[in-house]
């Protein structure tokens, strides 16, 4: 097995894009979820914050 | 093992090494699987295009396989009325629903080199077309409905009934003439490929499903949390 060209001739028009929308696609998942665990990781320390300080409102 | 990480707690001690290490695991198999394939020797029918099969097939396997989660933890949480199943349920759809795009995106792509067409309305290319509206369905119903038991039950059944859409995946190349090639690897008489496609397939197919453990957890835990704050929100109203 040995390394080939990147050069896929008339094919690069298929190939590279499907490539492309493969790491976008992988890359959403991946940002989309951290981002939405963290998103309510925070929200509920925050919550808890003022449950313990109850004379504290809550950040909205 | 199942029913010790139905406790939220314990989900949440063992999830939280778990993902990490799946998502290291899955980091290392992309990486192998990608070199693989951009090793791999041209397809004497199909050229260079055959390098559209290693990321093509595993979203595939993978637009099923999540699929086929989704369904499992609708179906426990129909049945037990279980919190964490239902967020498992939650957490996996717009996984699956991603797989599944990339699936039909890159098929799209490698079709019209090889088919001479982007599109064709045969069994295989349209039941997974119906497996992504599945999902976007079960999203959307989940989305539509205040009630969140409410919302769980009726995406739930969603889920069940199209269940019956994945033996058809399966099975449309050979119950159908189809445009589509048909099975090579999951077949009677084992895989067809020489071993220098099947391996970086292979690789790759277990790193997409690696990458999918990591991100179902992580989105699952981020499930617990939104219900904890929606929890935590009422207490402080009340």
């Amino acid at each position: 097995m040995s390394m080939t060209s990147l050069d896929y001739g008339k094919y690069a028009i298929f190939i590279w894009p499907a490539l492309a929308v493969t790491a976008a696609v992988l890359a959403w998942m991946v940002a989309d979820s951290l981002l939405r665990a963290r998103y309510w990781q925070k929200k509920v320390q925050v919550l808890e914050a003022a449950r313990a300080q109850p004379g504290e409102k809550p950040a909205p | 093992m199942f029913q010790a990480l139905a406790n939220p707690q314990r989900f949440m001690a063992f999830s939280r090494w778990a993902a990490p290490v799946l998502a290291v695991i899955a980091a290392g198999l992309l990486g192998w699987g990608l070199w693989l394939s951009f090793s791999a020797p041209e397809d004497y029918q199909q050229g260079a295009t055959v390098r559209l099969m290693f990321i093509h097939v595993p979203a595939a396997y993978m637009a099923m396989f999540c699929y086929a989660c989704l369904g499992a933890a609708s179906l426990v949480g129909l049945v037990f009325r279980h919190v964490l199943a239902d967020a498992a349920a939650r957490a996996c759809a717009p996984l699956g629903a991603g797989f599944t795009a990339l699936a039909l995106i890159t098929g799209m792509l490698w079709g019209r080199p090889m088919w001479g067409t982007w599109w064709v309305w045969d069994a295989r290319v349209t039941s997974v077309l119906v497996l992504f509206l599945f999902y976007i369905g079960y999203m959307a119903l989940q989305a539509a409905i205040d009630d969140e038991t409410r919302a769980a039950r009726a995406s739930g059944i969603l889920a069940l009934v199209g269940l019956i859409n994945l033996p058809i995946i399966k099975f449309s190349v050979d119950w159908w003439n189809t445009l589509h090639q048909p099975a090579s690897v999951f077949r009677k008489g084992g895989p067809s490929l020489p071993p220098e496609f099947l391996w970086p397939l292979g690789v790759m197919a277990l790193a997409y499903m690696a990458l999918f453990g990591a991100l179902w957890l992580v989105r699952i835990r981020a499930e617990v949390w939104r219900k904890r704050a929606q929890s935590l929100a009422l207490q402080a109203a009340g």
